[in-house]
């Protein structure tokens, strides 16, 4: 086994947190890493939290830390920021928020970029997820980019989604995005004592009772992270909504689909990955390009023509591996 | 397919709570392509030094301004060799004199000093160089 | 206004003119202020718009006070030469203060170490290598009576820079003059105690902004009955233009603070007119000579006609915008330490020219360490120069009637009243602060600077130009290490000579008062008068109120 994974499951924080940095850059050795962490994972609770910027996420990461270590649980953070597409840079503010719990042995921070990953998560979180996992933490808080819209990725990642809102200022909750809307096992409206925000609990309340018709009704909790107002009754329905997945079986559902959508995913990536290895190699490809865009040639023969050249219809793509 | 990007955690340790320095440093960082992680204000140097570990940065740029920055800077380079990170580039920027930026030097507390007034493009090329030398 | 005829000809004229200018050579240089407001090559009447002199000027001393709040302004008084000082502790700092009555300083303003504007007490683990650093450590009332031995609260006004535990150092010093036998209605001064512009860009705070707005309204109804002659609050624009705002963010986030304060005042109760005409403010004094001078003209049209339209005031006072103003700390380069002196000079000019009442000027060493006795003298002579040698006190408000004067302060009041609109829209100062508006203006303007001087186009002397690259030294004031260990050893001897039964008493009632809705200063005063120390009675109070924590913005 690699030193580092033994260290990791060992408990040494210096090693999850080289793990995790092999893992988002791409190390050569990536794979087997995962592939040595995998056996120790399956564990950890899994926790999307998602909302609107300015929601108060981090600040409701900070008050639900606070109960789940008087709780006893241990607890790892991935908190996720947007990269720049312009410079690739990226400033990860979010922990800002959390500093209190730096010190805690039981709790364990980590900041990611999106680095170019569109769906509110970054490219690494489900990796990063497992080796909070494997390093074992019982559960993994996930804050995502919170732009807004079209944050689902985190349901893929996550056993229980809480989406963030706030009371709308005017704003009507009928146009918060419809895709947001479907994926919370869990409503927060936050920052519950300004104006307006009994308004959009009830509002809340009635798209859920328009469109649920699941045995798991979400319920609205109101809170106000900055004084500490309805985090109990947070953390009770995240505890409740954990009962309910597994008893019901959802949890076992749940990852059985993330699972085969890794395997899935892990397919099609090696498999893409042969393919342009091989192309790089062998194949004058901005030639075709070329070809292309002085209509001398059309991209779908082009295409086969490709393949034929690197042998994939002969099954050549697999053979060196 | 190596995609490693220099992490930089741009701290604020003590009680100064003058941050115009350590902000613009930070956009500057991004905008120069690298990733940095801001503690916030009034960090004490056991949590500087946890967080450099947790969020295994390259660089660790600490900003005082309150004068402290003899007391707080071998503090936190000794907690950072304490968690096994002999090798994290440590920066001082601030209100620092001459006399003790050579001595923050001189002592390997630090592997420079800025102080008000160095462009931007200074301080992202030295982190590169140095990051990039290694 | 002019005749129809007399702007044709004008504006006819100035066609051939700027006809003439494009055929010629102009520098490189972009023709922008320092917060970068563009400037025109010429300013003539035509700029003057329905500029109108008896509305928008009047007398000094009279509505809208564009001229000046006094009548004869600097002919009856000079302002007053305020150096900000405080370093080591309080024997040290009181040593200072001697020096600088003694060198014709008519004020004294106090600069306290960070622990003390964090209220912890020097003893704390978090005030570690921070005792007596950038001001001086006062832990209880036995430090304020060093702080002031030998100097008579009643000849002299003392401004405190202090503002989260604001109210506790004031009544430190108020005690202290009652034990000099001085009635607190004789005694004069301000703090500072804007925690709005703290939230917005210094960052010092304690407590959250609701219990923080309340010890502010406490503290004016107090000093209402009690001490008629301080200065409850000053208004600060300093440490948002010094965190990198420009000149009409400046202008216009302090004078939407002190609008709040004036909401929260009248909300808590009060009279406007029983409040308000203690409010003072703090502006900061930036290296662009004209753009400052307009920016006082504007804050003073600005405040007196808010509030005497929106808020009622029928007290010339309350409509008064009496400030302090201190050069540019930011404008300072590290690198040929000496130039600092003629930027301190040309930004001090403007303070006097714009009518300020009160002045610090900046030490050239400050951007490397606290000043020298010696940097500290020049400082002071530079004010003293400009007061009695440069002539320029001999008039008030000598660059009035100006075209580009008046044109440039009109504009800055019609950018700054854009700039309440956005704020009201966004539900007041408050909520803009939660949602980080101040926070990424500043911040956006900051870094925009920056940019232009690391790509040169904004040129800083000795830094990105003429930069001949030696070092200059020049002599530091160094901070004996030794401070910290005496004052913690200080603090230990009080915490045993106390009678510690009745602190705990003090400090009980006052958490009991300040969970309920009474006035706190009597509590605070009571509990220092048995000399708690300023950390206990912080610790108190965050028991009830919590803390405040930052909004992370870039």
């Amino acid at each position: 086994m690699q030193q580092l994974v033994t260290e990791l499951l060992q408990g040494n924080r210096r090693a999850a947190a080289r793990l995790i940095s092999q893992i988002e850059n791409d190390d050569p050795q990536k794979t087997d890493l995962l592939k040595e962490i995998y056996p120790h994972t399956g564990r950890a609770y899994v926790i999307g939290i998602t909302g609107a910027p300015g929601s108060g996420k981090s600040s409701l990461v900070d008050c639900l830390l606070q109960q789940m270590r008087s709780d006893g649980l241990t607890v790892g953070v991935i908190a996720v920021d947007p990269t720049s597409p312009f410079s690739g840079g990226a400033i990860l503010g979010d922990r800002i928020r959390m500093q209190d719990h730096a010190l805690d042995p039981g709790v364990f921070i980590r900041s990611m970029g999106t680095r170019g990953s569109l769906g509110g998560l970054s490219r690494a979180t489900g990796e990063t997820i497992q080796v909070l996992d494997a390093y074992g933490k019982n559960l993994v808080l996930v804050e995502t980019v919170g732009v807004g819209q079209s944050e689902i990725d985190i349901v893929k990642a996550a056993d229980t989604t809480l989406v963030v809102l706030t009371p709308a200022g005017g704003d009507s909750v009928q146009t918060i995005k419809a895709g947001i809307m479907e994926i919370a096992d869990i409503f927060v409206i936050n920052k519950c004592d300004l104006p307006g925000s009994d308004r959009t609990a009830a509002e809340v309340n009635m798209m859920i009772d328009m469109k649920n018709g699941e045995s798991w009704r979400p319920p609205v909790i109101s809170t106000n992270a900055v004084s500490n107002i309805g985090i109990d009754q947070l953390w009770a329905a995240l505890l409740e909504h954990r009962g309910y997945m597994e008893k019901s079986g959802r949890l076992l559902e749940t990852r059985r689909q993330r699972v085969r959508r890794e395997l899935t995913e892990q397919v099609e990536y090696l498999v893409k990955k042969r393919i342009w290895d091989r192309v790089k190699e062998k194949i004058e490809f901005n030639d075709m390009v070329e070809k292309i865009v002085q209509h001398q040639q059309d991209p779908y023969s082009t295409a086969h023509e490709l393949l034929e050249k690197i042998k994939f219809y002969n099954g050549i793509v697999g053979e060196d591996g | 397919m190596n995609s490693r990007k220099i992490r930089v955690l741009v701290a604020k340790p003590g009680l100064d709570g003058h941050d115009r320095g350590a902000k613009v440093v930070a956009r500057g960082l991004r905008d120069a392509g690298m990733e940095v992680i801001y503690t916030g204000l009034h960090q004490t140097p056991e949590q500087v030094a946890e967080t450099a570990l947790q969020e295994d940065v390259d660089v660790v740029g600490l900003s005082i301004l309150s004068g402290a920055h003899m007391t707080l800077t071998p503090r936190i380079k000794k907690l950072l060799q304490k968690n096994g990170m002999n090798d994290v580039l440590l920066l001082v920027g601030g209100i620092v004199s001459e006399e003790d930026a050579a001595e923050l030097l001189k002592s390997g507390c630090a592997d420079q000093v800025f102080t008000p007034g160095e462009p931007l493009d200074k301080i992202t090329g030295y982190i590169r160089e140095a990051i990039n030398g290694r | 206004m002019m005749e129809r005829e007399k702007s044709d000809r004008i504006r006819r004229e100035k066609t051939v003119w700027q006809e003439e200018v494009s055929q010629m050579k102009q520098r490189n240089e972009p023709f922008s202020t320092v917060s970068g407001q563009p400037i025109e090559a010429l300013y003539t009447p035509l700029d003057l718009g329905d500029f109108d002199c008896e509305k928008d000027l009047g007398f000094p001393g009279s509505y809208p006070y564009t001229r000046g709040v006094q009548a004869n302004m600097y002919r009856g008084r000079l302002w007053t030469m305020r150096q900000f000082s405080g370093f080591g502790d309080a024997f040290d700092s009181n040593r200072r203060y001697r020096y600088l009555l003694e060198q014709g300083q008519t004020g004294l303003s106090v600069a306290f170490d960070m622990p003390t504007i964090m209220g912890y007490d020097s003893d704390h683990e978090r005030s570690l290598g921070e005792v007596g650093r950038c001001g001086v450590a006062i832990d209880s009332l036995e430090d304020m009576e060093v702080l002031f031995d030998q100097i008579s609260v009643d000849k002299v006004t003392t401004s405190m820079t202090i503002n989260g535990p604001a109210a506790i150092l004031w009544c430190m010093y108020l005690a202290n003059a009652e034990k000099q036998g001085i009635s607190l209605s004789r005694v004069g001064g301000t703090i500072q105690n804007d925690i709005l512009k703290e939230y917005i860009a210094q960052k010092s705070w304690i407590f959250p902004p609701e219990p923080s707005m309340r010890l502010i309204t406490d503290i004016f109804a107090f000093a209402a009955d009690h001490v008629p002659q301080w200065n409850t609050i000053s208004i600060s624009g300093y440490h948002i233009r010094e965190a990198g705002s420009t000149a009409v963010q400046e202008l216009a986030f302090t004078l939407a603070d002190g609008f709040a304060y004036i909401e929260a005042g009248i909300k808590a109760g009060l009279d406007v007119d029983r409040f308000a005409p203690r409010l003072s403010f703090f502006f900061n004094a930036h290296i662009d000579f004209f753009e400052e001078i307009c920016k006082y003209r504007a804050a003073r049209r600005i405040w007196a006609r808010r509030m005497k339209e929106r808020y009622g005031a029928k007290d010339p006072r309350s409509l008064k915008l009496r400030f302090h103003t201190q050069t540019a700390g930011c404008s300072l380069a590290a690198r040929e330490p000496e130039n600092n002196i003629v930027r301190t000079t040309l930004e001090a000019l403007s303070a006097v020219m714009g009518g300020t009442q009160s002045l610090h000027t900046n030490s050239m060493d400050e951007v490397m360490a606290l000043p020298t006795e010696k940097a500290v003298k020049i400082a002071l002579r530079t004010q003293q120069v400009i007061a009695y040698e440069s002539g320029v006190a001999n008039t008030i408000d000598p660059l009035a009637g100006s075209y580009f004067i008046e044109a440039l302060t009109d504009q800055m009041e019609a950018e700054a009243e854009a700039y309440f609109n956005k704020i009201d829209n966004l539900g007041g100062v408050l909520n803009a602060i939660d949602c980080g508006f101040f926070q990424q203006e500043i911040a956006d303007a900051a870094y925009t600077y920056q940019r232009a001087v690391d790509n040169c186009e904004r040129i800083v002397v000795g830094v990105n130009c003429y930069n001949n690259g030696e070092p200059q030294q020049i002599e530091l004031l160094k901070i004996d290490p030794s401070v910290e260990e005496k004052q913690v050893g200080r603090l230990r001897r009080l915490r045993e000579k106390r009678e510690n039964d009745t602190i705990n008493r003090c400090l009980e009632n006052l958490k009991k008062c300040a969970a309920g809705s009474d006035n706190l200063i009597p509590k605070i005063l009571e509990a220092v008068k048995v000399y708690a120390t300023e950390g206990e009675i912080v610790a108190a109070l965050k028991e009830v109120f919590g803390e405040y924590k930052e909004k992370p913005i870039f």
